[in-house]
């Protein structure tokens, strides 16, 4: 290839006009046509030890899938990310891209980064009518079955991987939908679930058979799950248990967990109430509190709700914010107000018992803490009254407490979550592994489907011997 | 699908279902609740076990007809299914020799507290049951409860039926002539809360069920908190049952409200004109 002129930023991804996109739940980010996946492709040098795919949880070959691209390979380059990634069309839509694959990519060390996660989407939604690559591998069972607990990216990934090496797997499901915070969490509008269908799609193919409305610690323990001929157990279920700030007010109504006003929004459908029946309630203002995609995800629905203020309130400042670069950034362009360094101390109600203000005090950032992040300090005589209809509280999940409570001889942490082993998924019962949020706490979707996929490998080995 | 075995008009307005669902009737327990959903775009319906036929494999639901999606459950019929069918959900009654008991139903609240009277009959309690409602027409499992109770009381509100007055008459009668070790009410809120404010100065132990508003009942969304004591419980996963000694009636009464005026958007919404005005198909 002769030298190419050096392109020091992304190619833009091209998306709605943030004036119009607000009123509706359609897709902000539309993707990039081929040509601009062509040129963006051209940006990769093709490191000969590349680093971009150390920054990824499932480890893609990066500069492999990019290589296929420029020579319009398309398909190529999605059987490429798939040999490793189950859910390219997801990937390229959520994962936070910055601190992983692009953080470590050569181009980015003085320049933009190689747009490796569009590139990723791209390659994914060309792939979409490509029915060869959907069909089903020529899989010989080899006659051990798991059975995976939770459909979201975790039990998920790891139920892909165990089925391409002969297993019989079954995915339970609490909800009526398959997904888990793919479908109830992330909304519409950055994750259509029309893609997340057609991906679980695929995993079907592979011989998955997926139970829904099926609640594991309830209608079958673990152990009744063993007994009844399940060699391993898999369990990815996932952060569901939303946390409260613990301020007086919060049980008012018009305050929600995000789960919560998330779930009504994105599994119920209550934008389309009432011909979907689910209600919803927001006024005219909205406060959102935290700072991670989550957050943002609720202040961006809640314009698409129709209000006319939609709040941030995170104590501390946009540095520090968890959330995905591009999602602020569509945030801010769609007028989401932030606070930042704002905390609320109380919620207070009308008469009737809903949401009339947050009363919030102001913070400054001191020494870093534990997580390397500045820690907050609240400025004493700080406080000051936002009028807000609806607070959504969006400052995590712990695990769900329904396995734990219901196995006994599982060992659980500090703080519900179960402890199992980081690389191996192993847990404290044998035959019994787990990974993603119900281990790490609300993390990502890609660390739980790397975590997904290194227990497949574990599971795989452990039924080996058992053999 | 979830197939509907068998239907039955108790009342106007109230009805019973049998429905389908093997694997659930065999977990089953007094105390615990299902979800359901008709289609693709109803809400999802939390309701607590009425009964459970283990060999036939069908769990029992009983239902009022209140807004949109009861009135919508309750125009199917026999054969007809249901889309999803989830449980059982939330913690089983805690089923023990107390000694003497008295078991309470309000209205269609009749329905869960059946399966609990019946538990702590077969456990060896001495249980005195109380069943109230409006009127006569809307007394509903009368003869089951006959069954597994030592005494049973009918009150009405209108004195159509039974004695007139409230459940709570009856219980501040017995409490008063008696010692009584446990009781377990289950109804509207208003009725749980007097229950619990009369059994509290006595320091009767007292259960209540709180139907709160849920999403996916398995301690996900947090819709359903209730105050109990100093902490939050979620009633999905941490319930339904709690001491009523310890519920904060205020917030679950104002949270039983949250989406009043959406239930009524969403009951005018309906194809169906007799739901508007008040009755069913």
């Amino acid at each position: 290839m002769a030298a190419a002129k050096i392109i020091k930023n992304k190619y833009k991804m091209p998306s709605l006009d943030p004036g119009k996109r607000v009123k509706y739940f359609d897709e902000v980010a539309t993707g990039y046509t081929e040509e601009l996946a062509l040129l963006e492709a051209q940006r990769c040098i093709q490191c000969k030890k590349p680093s971009c795919i150390d920054g990824c949880p499932v480890g893609v070959d990066i500069p492999a899938f990019i290589k296929l691209i420029v020579d319009k390979d398309y398909q190529g380059a999605a059987r490429k990310i798939k040999e490793k990634n189950a859910f390219p069309a997801i990937c390229g839509r959520v994962c936070p891209q910055e601190s992983q694959c692009e953080k470590f990519c050569v181009m980015g060390k003085k320049n933009e980064p190689v747009a490796i996660g569009r590139l990723e989407r791209f390659v994914a939604d060309w792939q979409k009518e490509d029915d060869e690559l959907n069909e089903k591998p020529d899989l010989t069972s080899n006659g051990q079955k798991v059975a995976v607990v939770g459909s979201g990216p975790s039990g998920l990934t790891c139920a892909a991987e165990l089925a391409r090496i002969g297993y019989g797997v079954t995915v339970f499901e609490a909800l009526h939908v398959a997904g888990g915070v793919l479908v109830y969490g992330i909304p519409e509008f950055r994750l259509p679930k029309a893609v997340v269908a057609r991906e679980i799609e695929d995993i079907k193919k592979l011989g998955v058979e997926i139970k829904l409305n099926s609640v594991i610690g309830k209608l079958h323990s673990i152990d009744e799950l063993m007994a009844n001929g399940y060699d391993a157990v898999y369990i990815g279920s996932g952060a569901g248990l939303p946390y409260f700030m613990n301020i007086p007010g919060e049980n008012l109504n018009g305050v929600y967990s995000a789960n919560e006003f998330l779930t009504r929004v994105n599994l119920m459908k209550a934008y389309k109430f009432p011909e979907f029946i689910t209600p919803i309630r927001t006024g005219e203002t909205v406060a959102v509190i935290g700072g991670g995609n989550v957050a943002i995800d609720s202040a961006r629905t809640a314009l698409r709700l129709g209000v006319e203020k939609s709040y941030i309130v995170y104590r501390r400042s946009r540095n520090e914010m968890p959330a995905r670069a591009e999602e602020v950034e569509h945030a801010a362009e769609e007028n989401v107000i932030f606070e930042f360094l704002t905390s609320p101390v109380e919620i207070r109600g009308n008469q009737e018992g809903r949401v009339k203000s947050i009363i919030c005090q102001k913070y400054e950032l001191g020494e870093p803490d534990s997580s390397g992040r500045r820690r907050p300090i609240p400025l004493e005589g700080s406080e000051f009254e936002i009028e807000v209809n609806t607070v959504v509280m969006a400052i995590g999940q712990g695990p769900n407490p329904l396995i734990p409570a219901t196995t006994p001889d599982l060992k659980t942490g500090k703080w519900g979550n179960i402890v199992a082993d980081e690389n191996s998924g192993k847990t404290s019962k044998p035959g019994v592994f787990a990974g993603g949020d119900v281990v790490s706490g609300g993390a990502t979707v890609i660390l739980a489907m790397g975590a997904g996929k290194k227990a497949a490998q574990s599971i795989h080995q452990y039924l080996s011997n058992k053999r | 699908m979830y197939k509907i075995r068998k239907k039955e008009v108790l009342a106007s307005n109230i009805k019973l279902f049998e429905i389908a669902a093997p694997d659930i009737a065999k977990k089953a327990r007094a105390g615990q609740f299902i979800i359901l959903r008709l289609d693709e775009k109803a809400e999802r319906i939390p309701l607590t076990i009425a009964d459970y036929d283990r060999k036939k494999g069908t769990i029992t639901i009983i239902f009022q007809e209140v807004g949109r999606s009861t009135y919508d459950l309750g125009k199917l019929e026999k054969d007809e299914q249901l889309l999803d069918f989830v449980g059982p959900l939330g913690k089983e009654s805690d089923i023990d020799y107390y000694g003497t008991v008295v078991c309470i139903g309000g209205g269609v609240g009749v329905a869960p507290v059946y399966p609990i009277t019946r538990d702590l009959h077969d456990r060896g309690n001495r249980v005195l049951s109380i069943i109230g409602a409006r009127s006569r027409e809307n007394i509903i499992w009368e003869e089951q409860m006959k069954k597994v109770s030592d005494s049973l009381y009918v009150v009405t509100d209108d004195g159509s039926y039974g004695e007139k007055g409230f459940v709570t008459d009856v219980l501040e009668k017995i409490i008063s002539n008696e010692n009584i070790d446990m009781v377990v009410a289950i109804g509207p809120l208003v009725m749980m809360e007097s229950v619990s404010n009369m059994t509290r100065t006595r320091g009767i132990k007292t259960v209540v069920s709180l139907n709160s508003i849920m999403l996916d009942g398995t301690g996900m969304c947090g819709a359903c908190r209730v105050g109990v004591g100093e902490e939050i419980k979620f009633a999905c996963v941490d319930g339904p049952e709690f001491d009523g000694h310890m519920v904060d009636w205020e917030v679950a009464k104002s949270r039983a409200n949250m989406f009043k005026k959406e239930e009524k958007i969403a009951l005018e919404a309906a194809d169906c004109n007799c739901l508007k005005k008040g009755g069913g198909c």
